[in-house]
Formats: structure tokens, sequence, C-alpha cells
């Protein structure tokens, strides 16, 4: 009797178990930190890409609803792709946008910016990716939406497309 | 028997005797080796040569030399990216199956095995 | 053109010979005379031979850069160098598995030939089961990964293989692993007819402990040249990562490495009939599981291959299907077992043998956990936790410790009863002796924790007695005596190598100079080259010790155009007591180089030790009578 049981639960142990590979072949395998959000902006301290003066983003995140913070770099070919979302939604007057330039050549960033116009209120540059990391970025581009309150409502991993563009403008509707 | 067990805490004590103390270069290896790099997923920071490993080094160092401790840094980006960052998992109600599932199975072979042996004891 | 279908045609034929084995017999096993038992061998040879036929159409497809056959296509380029032309049939999925086809069919062919001392039924049976293995591979080959898909129009160009592969070790590496994990399948099939037929016993035991032996030294080689290649290509300068692919290797080496002293015992001693069936099972369902978890894409690693969900449901259905398979076979035919009514004593030899099974397999478990547990936890509540060494390091470790202990005096001891603690005091000075040493390795030159310390006072234990053993009984036995004093020393290599590494990294500039202990590392120059397939960027530093030129390095960075990709290549300098070894990697957007010098003593011990440890096992593959042991 004894016997009985400890046979059907290893068969039903081998039967669990495949269905947890089953449903684990669907799951994706690469891992993107999409739902993880800091609570807050960190006020990080970044020099200005024009000026080179220090800037804290205390400074910067006032005055308006929602903004929008964008890590680019002129290398970087999605960013080309996001760029006329950008430069769209720099017309709406709700949200403020800023760009974190991302380990690039000055020289080339602006190239960039003279080629595919500016969105940007302003820029700060992060030459070694550490500030990217203190937001809780891993590549580029990467946007961070925010709130009047400083806290990252909506996290945009990869090029901003049409389908994301019109997320975003639903959302600063509100 | 006896003289074994002496042994043993002789060279226990013995070992405890020694400091333990571990510079920055160390720790800061450590902690790189034990985050997970989100571009070459299946590396640690210390192991791959991504641009994002790259800055995630210069992070640890920064934050090791602003005085945190290693759990800190660890809880930091736990924070930042998730609790998959680490490759170090920790002991909390959904990983405690996975440091004791091994334990377990340790524990029941060893029964198994003592079982054995006392019922052929018993026919001796 | 005409070799692609040659290449399928002799694949469907081997699916027809498969298919006529395998249902002639199950209406032959009671039949003396039938048509089978006679012509077995002439099926079983026909259909290697078609494997062949098929495989080396496919490596001539890759040599004349045959772009109208899509593995081709997807997997070389026309510049890339005739020896990986080569070794790019088996360096991808399709290939990989055509090459573990015509390994089955050798190895069915060959166990046949070979096994003429054992009951025709159970050889019968035994390839039966091998039948069912070979035409799961076959409908997997030709349905979901046919190696001769034909494209239309035919590509000018191939895209290429990933450079990464592109190297001499990675080229024999897979055939060494499939060689082992095939031999299993040997063993698995052996089993199950065993079990049916009711052989399982002595006899049994030492006809299919060299099959056993056979795959061990094959997977210890393969999981060698695999750890070699990823110590000088993937990274900087580490040489196991517990990733995934790593530990899928491993498990069933460390079920192989139970069932090789469990078969022993069988032999010796008639006990553990059923354990040891169950070790063959698990044994060979760990190296379709591996291959499960590797090709289905289900974990992320390193060692990547290309994956696709589709391949992964149907190897998934086919591990389900041996592995129920088995269970079923087992459960019925278990009370076929010899009686066992053996009485175990506890220092004899067997008991060694059974700690050694528990510890074996607790380290098993320890993998297997680790591996699939964040599968099983992203399943089941969708959170994702990374699994990685210090797990591994923090469970394996203290258990570690008692192993090699058990492992220094089990072999001394007597099958059925000892008196081999009468010499204990012999026993206890050594012990103190390497822990003594150990204490002082650990205290004066470098910084361990206490388990390491501890640790490496047991591997010193096992390696002292080792090499006694070796001194003193020579020629008795010394297979064993080989593979274990092999693990000691494996262990004391990796114990020391990684008390006494250090390194430096630091970002250079060309003429920039670094120091590190007592030497100055110089950046002297950088060289860019084009080579056949790639661009290459040299690195020339000098290592001054004293003012004295020490040595020259020389790193490079590779730009593969094919698929374009950036590598970095190591300069090693391997000595016999440490390895220096440097590497560079640019920096975007940025002029310095980042520069790693490490120092790792020992290095060249590690491989070592895993030779000596095959060694012990080719030995027994050899060894032609049966006199030793005991």
């Amino acid at each position: 009797m004894k016997n009985r049981y400890y046979k059907y639960s290893i068969v039903i142990f081998l039967i669990f178990t495949f269905f947890i590979f089953y449903y684990g072949l669907k799951e994706k395998n690469i891992y993107t930190p999409d739902d993880i959000k800091t609570k807050k902006f960190p006020n990080l301290i970044l020099n200005d890409f024009y000026t080179n003066s220090e800037t804290s983003f205390d400074d910067i995140l006032i005055g308006s609803n929602y903004y929008l913070v964008n890590i680019w770099a002129s290398w970087c070919l999605p960013c080309r792709e996001e760029h006329p979302y950008l430069v769209q939604l720099k017309k709406n007057s709700s949200i403020k946008i800023i760009g974190i330039n991302y380990k690039d050549k000055r020289d080339n960033a602006l190239k960039f910016l003279d080629e595919y116009e500016n969105p940007y209120l302003i820029i700060l540059t992060d030459n070694n990716g550490m500030a990217s990391i203190e937001i809780g970025a891993y590549g580029v581009p990467e946007s961070f939406i925010l709130n009047k309150e400083k806290k990252i409502i909506k996290k945009i991993i990869g090029p901003i497309d049409k389908k994301k563009f019109n997320e975003i403008k639903e959302l600063i509707k509100k | 028997m006896k003289t074994r067990i002496i042994l043993y805490i002789i060279f226990l004590l013995l070992a405890f005797s020694k400091s333990s103390f571990s510079n920055d270069q160390k720790l800061e290896n450590k902690i790189n080796k034990n985050l997970r790099c989100l571009i070459c997923q299946g590396q640690s920071i210390y192991d791959s040569q991504s641009d994002f490993a790259e800055s995630m080094k210069l992070v640890v160092k920064q934050k090791i030399e602003s005085g945190m401790s290693e759990e800190e840094i660890y809880s930091f980006f736990k924070i930042q990216y998730g609790e998959w960052i680490l490759y170090d998992p920790q002991f909390n109600t959904k990983n405690f199956a996975l440091w004791l599932l091994p334990i377990l199975v340790f524990l029941v072979g060893g029964i198994v095995i003592l079982k054995k042996f006392r019922v052929s004891k018993k026919r001796l | 053109m005409i070799l692609n279908y040659l290449g399928n045609f002799a694949l469907l034929f081997c699916l027809i010979i498969s298919l006529v084995i395998f249902i002639t017999s199950i209406s032959s096993l009671n039949n003396k005379n039938s048509f089978l038992k006679k012509n077995l061998n002439e099926l079983l040879f026909f259909k290697f031979f078609f494997a062949v036929l098929s495989f080396s159409s496919l490596i001539i497809l890759f040599v004349i850069s045959e772009f109208s056959n899509e593995t081709v296509l997807n997997n070389s380029h026309i510049s890339k160098p005739l020896f990986y032309k080569i070794s790019g049939t088996w360096g991808n999925h399709e290939g990989s598995l055509l090459l573990w086809l015509l390994v089955l069919t050798f190895f069915a062919f060959f166990y046949y030939l070979n096994s003429k001392n054992r009951p025709i039924d159970e050889r019968l049976l035994t390839i039966l089961f091998q039948e069912v293995i070979i035409l799961g591979f076959l409908f997997f080959l030709l349905k979901a990964s046919n190696p001769f898909n034909i494209i239309y129009p035919v590509p000018k160009e191939g895209l290429g293989l990933n450079p990464i592969l592109q190297d001499p070790l990675l080229a024999i590496h897979p055939p060494v692993l499939y060689l082992g994990y095939v031999t299993t399948s040997i063993v698995f099939s052996s089993s199950l007819a065993g079990l049916i037929k009711g052989n399982i016993n002595n006899l049994w035991a030492k006809d299919i402990k060299k099959w056993v032996f056979i795959s061990w030294t094959f997977l210890t080689l393969g999981i060698l040249l695999g750890s070699i290649w990823a110590y000088y290509e993937l990274g900087w300068g580490g040489f196991w990562f517990w990733d995934p692919v790593e530990n899928i290797s491993l498990m069933p080496w460390l079920s192989l490495t139970a069932l090789v002293h469990c078969v022993l015992a069988l032999e010796k001693r008639s006990i553990l009939h059923s354990w040891t069936v169950i070790l063959s099972i698990i044994t060979f369902t760990l190296g379709i599981c591996g291959t499960f978890l590797v090709r289905s894409g289900i974990l992320n690693s390193v060692h990547t291959f290309a994956n696709d969900p589709e391949r992964g449901l149907y190897i998934l259905f086919f591990l389900f299907f041996l592995i129920f398979l088995s269970v079923f076979i087992y459960f019925i035919y278990e009370d076929k077992f010899e009686l066992n009514n053996k009485n175990l004593n506890l220092y004899t030899k067997e008991t060694s043998i059974i700690l050694n099974n528990w510890f074996v397999m607790y380290f098993l478990s320890v993998i297997l956990i680790g591996t699939v547990y964040p599968i099983f936890l992203e399943v089941l509540s969708n959170e994702k936790i990374s699994v990685g060494p210090p797990f591994f390091n923090k469970l394996i470790i203290p258990f570690l410790i008692p192993f090699l202990i058990f492992m220094s005096i089990g072999p001394n001891l007597k099958w059925i009863k000892n008196n081999y603690f009468s010499k204990k005091l012999k026993l206890i000075i050594i012990f103190i002796l390497s822990i003594i040493l150990s204490i002082l390795v650990s205290k004066f030159f470098g910084n361990t924790a206490l388990n390491i310390t501890i640790l490496l006072a047991a591997s010193l234990y096992l390696f002292i007695i080792t090499i006694k053993d070796l001194i003193k009984k020579g020629f008795k036995n010394y297979s064993q005596t080989i593979s274990h004093f092999g693990f000691s020393l494996l262990v004391l290599s990796i114990l020391l190598n990684s008390i006494f590494s250090s390194e430096i990294t630091s970002n250079m500039r060309v003429g920039d100079e670094i120091k590190f202990s007592n030497k100055i590392i110089k950046l002297q120059k950088l060289e860019n080259t084009t080579e056949a397939n790639f661009l290459k960027l040299i690195a020339y530093f000098k290592i001054e010790e004293k003012n004295k030129t020490e040595l020259v390095l020389e790193p490079e960075i590779r730009i593969y155009d094919k698929p374009e990709t950036i590598t970095s290549e190591a300069a090693i300098k391997t000595d016999v007591f440490k390895d220096r070894f440097l590497v560079i990697n640019l920096v975007k957007e940025n002029e310095y180089l980042n520069v790693r010098y490490q120092e790792k003593p020992f290095m060249l011990w590690i491989w070592i030790s895993a030779i000596i440890i095959s060694l012990g096992g080719i030995i027994n593959i050899f060894k032609k009578n049966e006199k030793q042991i005991l």
C-alpha cells in the first residue's frame, strides 16, 4: 500500500514538472526590468551639455505637470527612430523633455541635434553611464515619465514607437 | 574518536583566531561577481564587457568609496533592477525552497541509507 | 545541390531501417530463429552507414559553401578558413543533432558487436530501446531541424559562424561531449533491458561497466575542453561560471560518477541492484533534459544556441516520453530484482561507496534545483530571480569537506569486513599534518574564509593519502587511485588558484604604465591588421620586474564582419605554477583601453588534474583482466 502511494506521488510530481517546463517555454527568457520603478526620481547632479555647469535635477523638475527624461546617444541607431516622436511631444505644453546624453562624443552629439532638431528643454551629460544606473536604466534609448511629485509613472525601455507615443499622450492628458 | 573531536576543536579555534579583513578591491570584485549583467544576461558584470557592465562597475566602486556596505549596495541594485540582478538569491519566502530542498534531499538520502543499515543489522 | 538530396535520403533510409528494427524486434523477442536475430548486425551497420553518408554530405556542403542549404547559409561564409568550415558542421543546432544521431547509430552497432556474451533477448531489447531513442532523434531532425533545407534562389554569401565559436577547442569539444552523452544511452537501454529480463546482477554489472567508464571518461574530457575554452575565450579569466549550460553538462557527469562507484559495488558484492538501474535512468534523462534546457532557450546562458520554442516543445515531449517509459518499466518489473539480503557492515568499502553516492546525489540535487528553480518560480509566481555562483559555493563547499575525507579513507577499506582502523594513528598524523599546512597557507599567504581553510585541509589530506597509496600499492587498483589523486589535485588547484589569484584593472592609453605589486605593466603600442575574416587590434604590453623585461603580452581585439561581432582575445602566458592573463576591452567613445591583468596560480594544474581524473577512467576501460580491486 505504502509502495503504491510513493509510485503515485512520483508520477504526479513528474507530471507537475512537465507542466512547469511546458509553461516555462512560453515565458520569454530575456529579462527586462519593466515593472521595476524606483519610487522617486533620484536627485542627481550632472553637468549641463552646453554650459558644462553643474545642474541638479531638483532645479530642473519644477513647474510642469509631467516630465520625460530621455537617455540618448548619437551612436545609437534606435534613438534616431524615436527622435521624431520626441520632437512632436515637445509641442505638448504639459510635459517637459529632459535629455541625458549617454557616453557620447560632444561633436557627434551636436551634429545629431543639428540634423534631427533638438526636442530637449535641457540636456545633461552622462559620460561614464553612472547617472543612468542611478536612475535605473540599462541601455539607450530609455525614457522615464515623471509626474509632478517626481515619481516615475512610466518607463519605456527601447525606442518610443507610435504605440508608445500614443500611450504617453494618453497618460499626460489626465 | 575523542582525539579526533579534540583535534577539530583546536583546529576551529586556530582558524577563527585569524582576522578576516578584506580590502576594497577584493570587496569590489566580490560585489561585481554577484551582480548579473542585463546586457549579456549569462554573465556577471565582473565577466561582462558591455557598456552597462562597465558603468555598473564604476557605480559599485563609487558606492564602496562613499562608505556603503555590501548589503546596502545589493539592496540599492535590487530596488533599481529587481531581485533578478543578484546572483546570490536571498533567503526569503519565495526562495526558501531553493535553499532547503537540497538539504532535504541530503537528509532523506541519509535516512534511507540509515534504514538500510538498520535492516541489515537486524538480520545479523 | 545533389548532396542536399543525398543527405536527406540517407536520413530517410535511416528512419526506414530504424522502423524495421523497431517493429520486427518486438515480434521476434521470443522467437529463436527470427529474421532479425540473424540480420540485426547488418541492419545496424547499414543504418550507421547511412548516418555517415548523411553527415558527410553535410560536411561537404559546408566545405564547398553550398548556400542553397539553409544550415550552411546560416552558419558559414566563403572567407572562413577550411578548418572552421568543417567544424562549423556541428557548431550549430541542426548539424550537432546530426552528429548526435551519427554517434547514436555507431554505438548501437558497436554495442551489438561487443555484447555477444549477453543473452540474445537482452541485447535485442537494448537495441529496441536504442531504436526508440534513435527514432526520436530522427523525427526531430526530419521534422523540426532538418539540416538539409533548401533555399531558393541561392544566396551568394552566407551569414557566417559566430566568431567565438571559431576556435580549435570548440571544434572537438562537442563531439567528445556527445560521445559521453550517447554512451549513457547504451547504459540506459541496457539497464532497462536487463530489468525487464531480470538480468540485473553482478555479471551484468561487469559487462556494462566498460560502457559506464567510457561515457564517464568522455564526459570528463568534454567538460574539461569546454572549460578551457571558457577560460581563454569567454570573459575575464574564469573557467567555471556555474552557468546553466555548464551545470547541465555537470549533472550527468555527477550521476555517472555515482554510477561508476555503484556499478563496482554491484559487480563485486551484488548489492545496490535497483539503485544502479535508477542511476542509469537518471543519467541519461539528465542528458536529454540538458538538451531540452539548452536548446529550447528556457534558460539564458552565455553559451547561447539559436533557440526556438517549437524545438523545445518537441524535446520536452520526447524527454517526458522517455522518463515515463522508464518509470513505468521500472514500476512494472521492480519485483524482478534479485532479493538483496546481504549484510552491510559499517567499516567496509560498500559503505564508503554508499556514502559517495549519497554526497554525489546531494551535489547533483544542489545543481539541479539551482538550475531549474528559477523556471518553477517564474511559472508559479511570475517572479524572476537568478541563481549563481554564490549559491552553489555556499551549498557545495561545506559538504565537500566530509566528502573528501571519506574519499581518502574509503578506498583503503575492504569489501565485507574490515579492520582498517587499527592503523588509525598514521591517518591521524597525516590529518594533523594537512591541517597545519593549510592553516599556514591561508594564514600567511592569503585571507581566506574558515570554510576554505578547512576545505584546503581536507583536500590536502586526500592528496597525501592518494600519493601514499600510489607509492605503496603500486599497480594494484591504480586506476581508481589515479582518479582520486586527480580529484584531490583538482580541488587543491582550484582552491589555491582562488586564494592566490591577484589582479588589477585600469584604463590605459599608449605609453601608460601601471604598478602591480613589484611589477610595472606598460602599454607600448597598438597595431591594426587585417586578417582573412576579421580586423585585428593588437596591444603590446611589456611586464617589467626590477627594470628587466620579464615578458611581453599581446592581447587582441577582433572585429569580425560576418556576423559583425567584437571579441577580446586574452593574452595568456602559462607557466608551471602560474598563468599570466591579460585582456583588453574597448571603451565606447574613448581612446583608452580597459585593461585587466591577472596572475592566476596553478591554472595549468586544474587542467592536468582533470586529465589525470579521466586517465583513471581510460585505464579502467583498457584494463584486461578483472583481477584488480578488492
